[in-house]
């Protein structure tokens, strides 16, 4: 399957003659170095990674670390110094300004952190403000707008204004602009970072089943682990502008790749993310196991019901192939290991 | 306990730090007292140099180098009006396209007669300002007919709304492109500050130059006077759209246009609304000193009635513009008010009948036959002048008193020590001090515009102009601190006092005289207090605002320390909103200059009354035209002193 997204060798560097960074030794030197020597941020450092059709992808990192610069290179909002981006198998740096026009109004769309909604349009109007710069007819627009409101569950708002709703229906507002113009690819710039915790839980769930539903493929900024965690398919780190690791939730708890990932997963309850391919052992020569085997696939705590209640091992399958076994012994360290959230 | 907290910046509005609440103590002792220590050096070196070097004080030639240049210029320019391209195909056509828009409007106002232009104004200011404005214009206007001026108020509403036009037109492009493209911002903002703070006067005589005298100057002097407003005030509404609705307007797809029609304008409307107010207060007020080159209207009435001292018979004009003033005012800023981002479909709809039946009425009450000479009539001028009469019966020793006091024992003096001082002298002085008070930049700046004067030669005149001013200053800042600080400390009596303010600020200088006038008559010091009642306002506003700007957290903890209310105000409040006294203490001396030499009319004198009589007697106009240039140096030297006040004054230490 080809990749919707193809990103390699990204740089982007702020500061006077930018250029002149990358490919030269300068690039090497860490972030503080560089700044200190020629006054260029280097935001995004030689990144490169795919994201597949209809996968939800989710950059991670601390504010800093480049992710906002990163997602706004993908559309050109924000020039890359160097590298390669492609869209759809066609490549962004090379288009000229009308058609880089053309990707923003049909293909990718974004939504904001801070939602940028125009104030002076209803809601309405905001939702169709991608259809009539592409010049599509009033009724055209309003009827498509009215649609992708009653998608994100806003139909009875559509004559208000954006400074008439709460926090959490503008981003809602925010996010039915952005579908409005049934793009392929929509990126999400920490959508609900300014949102209070239990409206971000309600945006993530309606994320998730507008996913479901629509199937398109997303581009997640955040820099919340447990967001990053609930809904991404893959997870890329950031730190300081570089690729830490890619990989699923799983990769990045059972399989941190450097102390820095390490430590950003630490807390997270590894029996919540981790499957019990993890902890499996090899069964002994000619152990007895239940009938009933688990699929590797299992996260640990969904097992832990069946695991404590079974007088013998468990055989782990994939399919019919045998992985391994679990007991008692591999699942209860698994279920205590993550550190003390509360210091002693 | 030590403070171990890094202490918050202080912030002008303006977002520009100023320094921070507590200083490292050591350094900035040091630098203080380094810095004392340089000043009193200076000073003494001053009061030294001037002993020793002080002049006669000679007057003026009435035959200067640079009159005679400036006149040679006129008579080339009145041999070449109608020969040379660039009046043929320049300022001549400038002139007459001009002439025709004036025309046009003046048709347009009075084709509709006397009831349809009321009935029309009351509409407008019902449909976009509501009823209670609607009903202050109707009020207003029949007042103009009332007081007999009706022809006069038309005619300065005529111009106007013309040079308003005129620099709408102007300005809001150029204010667009000075907040989206870098150069264009770059380049205007030096041009706007000097614009900004040239007198009135000052652009009138190049216009009669260029343009003859007459309506189309006093509409082109009015546009340059009031087109910095417009282009300020629409850049700073255009710069200040969120980046984020921008961007995120980018990211769908926008073209550079669509952004501009569909999310700039739209978000900076009102801003730009309020910058069509600005620009129309400012217009008006310099509408009025254009009767000086003879634009016809209220102005007319007043210069006149002030040259024979006969405040009577300006003050029904002064009226007439204060009303003129105080609708255009509520018009404008109730439309800029309702310019808000949005309203329901359904007050939309009405808001169009609405507009729609009122038009409908004006058209039937333009064809009732009413005419302002049907109106009952009643002047001012006969109360009045019994009123200064009385007054100058019953308080003449006081005001005398006043005047002759500070006209000895300050005004004076300074003068002779200004006018004996030798031009060199002042320049260093200039120079020197400049460098202390603002840096280098700014002191090169005024140093060089301090040898101006001498180099026009209208030392004299130009001296004893400053002095005129530097009097004025200082009655302001003491007066205005005075209020500033009451009104910040004292909640009630601020809102009280201002809807005052804010009426202040909406009239045109010239009305300031008339008090002034009633009250002392023709002198000198007549000018100083029209500039002190003209200053005065901005400065209460700016002080106050300075005090209040003070962070609570600081107040709070210096109450919390024992504080007495006072120690608050001397050690904690007045100390940090230094930035808003010294902003205060600029802006009052730009203004003061500009009245000082409107001044000139009622016997100030000197540089003022060298521009007017520039306009009235041929042999003059050259020592008019250097007095108007003597007269934009010393703005340049006053501002550009006062000026590194608020702008390059870094933390100390």
């Amino acid at each position: 399957m080809t990749p919707m997204i193809e990103i390699a060798a990204l740089w982007k560097v702020f500061g006077p003659r930018a250029d002149r960074v990358v490919g030269t030794p300068l690039a090497d030197l860490p972030r503080a170095e560089l700044r200190a020597r020629t006054g260029c941020l280097a935001a995004v450092r030689d990144v490169s990674f795919d994201v597949r059709p209809g996968e939800v992808f989710v950059v991670m990192g601390l504010s800093g670390s480049g992710k906002s610069t990163l997602v706004r290179c993908l559309t050109r909002l924000i020039e890359p110094t160097s590298g390669d981006i492609s869209i759809g198998g066609e490549s962004v740096r090379a288009m000229n300004p009308k058609r880089l026009r053309e990707l923003r109004r049909r293909q990718v769309a974004m939504v904001f952190q801070h939602f940028g909604l125009l104030p002076h349009r209803s809601v309405l109007d905001n939702v169709a403000y991608g259809l009539e710069i592409q010049g599509r007819s009033r009724a055209e627009r309003h009827r498509r707008a009215a649609e992708t409101l009653a998608l994100v569950g806003l139909q009875e708002h559509e004559h208000q204004y954006p400074d008439q709703l709460s926090g959490g229906m503008q981003q809602r507002v925010g996010l039915a602009r952005a579908l409005a113009t049934d793009p392929e690819v929509l990126l999400f710039d920490e959508p609900f970072s300014a949102l209070d915790p239990l409206i971000r839980r309600d945006m993530q769930d309606e994320v998730r089943r507008l996913h479901a539903e629509v199937g398109k493929t997303l581009v997640f900024i955040t820099h919340d682990l447990a967001e990053a965690l609930t809904l991404g398919d893959r997870i890329a780190v950031l730190r300081d502008g570089e690729l830490v690791q890619v990989g699923t939730p799983e990769d990045l708890v059972g399989a941190p790749a450097d102390s820095y990932v390490a430590d950003f997963v630490r807390d997270v309850p590894r029996s919540d993310v981790l499957t019990l391919r993890w902890i499996m052992r090899d069964p002994a020569p000619g152990e007895l196991c239940e009938d009933e085997p688990l699929s590797h696939r299992t996260v640990i705590r969904d097992a832990v019901h069946r695991v404590l209640r079974a007088e013998r091992p468990i055989a782990v399958v994939d399919g019919t192939e045998r992985l391994g076994v679990i007991d008692a012994d591999q699942l209860l360290p698994a279920l205590i290991s993550h550190h003390r959230q509360v210091p002693v | 306990m030590t403070a171990t907290v890094p202490p918050p910046p202080v912030l002008q509005p303006g977002g520009r730090v100023l320094g921070t609440a507590l200083d490292p103590p050591a350094p900035s002792r040091r630098g203080r007292v380094r810095s004392r220590t340089v000043a009193a050096v200076l000073l003494v070196l001053t009061v030294a140099a001037y002993l020793l070097f002080r002049t006669d004080g000679a007057a003026d030639s009435s035959d200067a180098a640079s009159f005679r240049f400036f006149d040679s210029v006129r008579d080339w320019v009145d041999a070449n009006r109608d020969t040379s391209p660039f009046f043929l195909y320049g300022f001549n056509y400038v002139r007459l396209g001009v002439r025709l828009l004036v025309d046009t409007v003046h048709g347009a106002l009075t084709g509709l007669g006397f009831a349809g232009l009321v009935a029309a104004v009351t509409a407008i200011g019902a449909v976009l300002a509501g009823w209670r404005t609607g009903l202050l214009a109707l009020g207003g206007f029949l007042a103009f007919g009332v007081l007999g001026l009706w022809e006069e108020s038309v005619d300065t509403l005529v111009l106007t709304l013309s040079a308003v036009l005129l620099s709408v037109l102007i300005g809001v492009p150029l204010g667009i492109l000075a907040a989206r493209v870098r150069w264009v911002g770059a380049t205007l903002r030096p041009v706007l500050d000097v614009m900004q703070i040239m007198p009135t006067f000052a652009y009138l005589a190049p216009m009669t130059l260029l343009f003859l005298i007459g309506e189309p100057a006093a509409v082109i002097a009015t546009m340059i006077y009031a087109v910095p407003a417009t282009i300020r005030i629409t850049a700073l509404g255009i710069s200040e759209v969120p980046p984020t609705a921008v961007e995120a307007a980018t990211a769908l797809g926008s073209t550079r246009w669509q952004l501009l029609g569909k999310v700039r304008l739209p978000m900076a409307r009102t801003t730009i609304a309020l910058a069509v107010n600005q620009t129309i207060m400012l217009a008006l007020s310099m509408v009025v000193i254009t009767a000086l080159i003879d634009a016809p209207g209220l102005g007319q009435n007043i210069v006149n009635a002030l040259q024979r001292v006969n405040v009577g018979a300006a003050f029904d004009a002064g009226v007439a513009i204060v009303i003129l003033a105080v609708v255009l005012d509520r018009i404008t800023t109730g439309a800029a008010r309702r310019t808000r981002l949005h309203r329901p479909a359904r007050q939309r709809r009405t808001r169009w009948i609405v507009a729609g039946a009122a038009l409908a009425g004006v058209v039937l009450i333009a064809l009732v036959p009413v005419r302002e000479t049907d109106l009952p009539a009643y002047s001012f001028a006969a109360p009045v002048n019994d009123l200064v009469g009385w007054i100058e019966l019953h308080w003449y020793d006081v005001t005398e008193g006043l005047k002759n006091g500070i006209s000895a024992g300050v005004l004076d003096p300074l003068e002779t020590v200004l006018v004996t001082t030798p031009w060199w002298l002042f320049v260093a002085a200039v120079a020197a001090f400049g460098t202390l008070i603002s840096g280098w930049r700014a002191a090169l700046i005024a140093a060089l515009a301090a040898a101006g004067p001498a180099a026009l030669g209208l030392w004299q005149h130009s001296m004893q102009t400053l002095a005129t001013v530097l009097v004025a200053i200082v009655i302001t800042m003491a007066i205005g601190v005075a209020i500033g600080v009451f009104c910040a400390r004292h909640d009630r009596l601020a809102t009280g006092i201002r809807p005052l303010l804010d009426a202040a600020q909406t009239m045109p200088s010239f009305v300031y005289l008339l008090p002034a006038v009633a009250l002392f008559g023709a002198s000198r010091f007549t000018a100083i207090v029209a500039a002190v009642i003209f200053a005065v306002p901005p400065v209460v506003r700016l002080v106050e605002r300075g005090l209040r700007d003070v962070p609570p957290t600081v107040v709070e903890a210096a109450l919390s320390a024992g504080s007495t209310p006072r120690q608050l105000l001397w050690k904690v409040q007045l100390p940090m909103a230094r930035g808003g006294l010294l902003l205060a203490a600029n802006q009052g001396i730009v203004m003061v200059l500009a009245m000082v030499v409107v001044g000139g009319l009622v016997g100030a004198g000197a540089l003022g009354y060298d521009v007017v009589a520039g306009f009235s007697q041929r042999e003059l106009f050259g020592q008019g035209l250097a007095a108007g240039l003597a007269i934009v140096l010393l703005g340049i030297l006053l501002d550009r002193l006062t000026q590194g006040f608020h702008h390059s004054k870094r933390p100390r230490g």
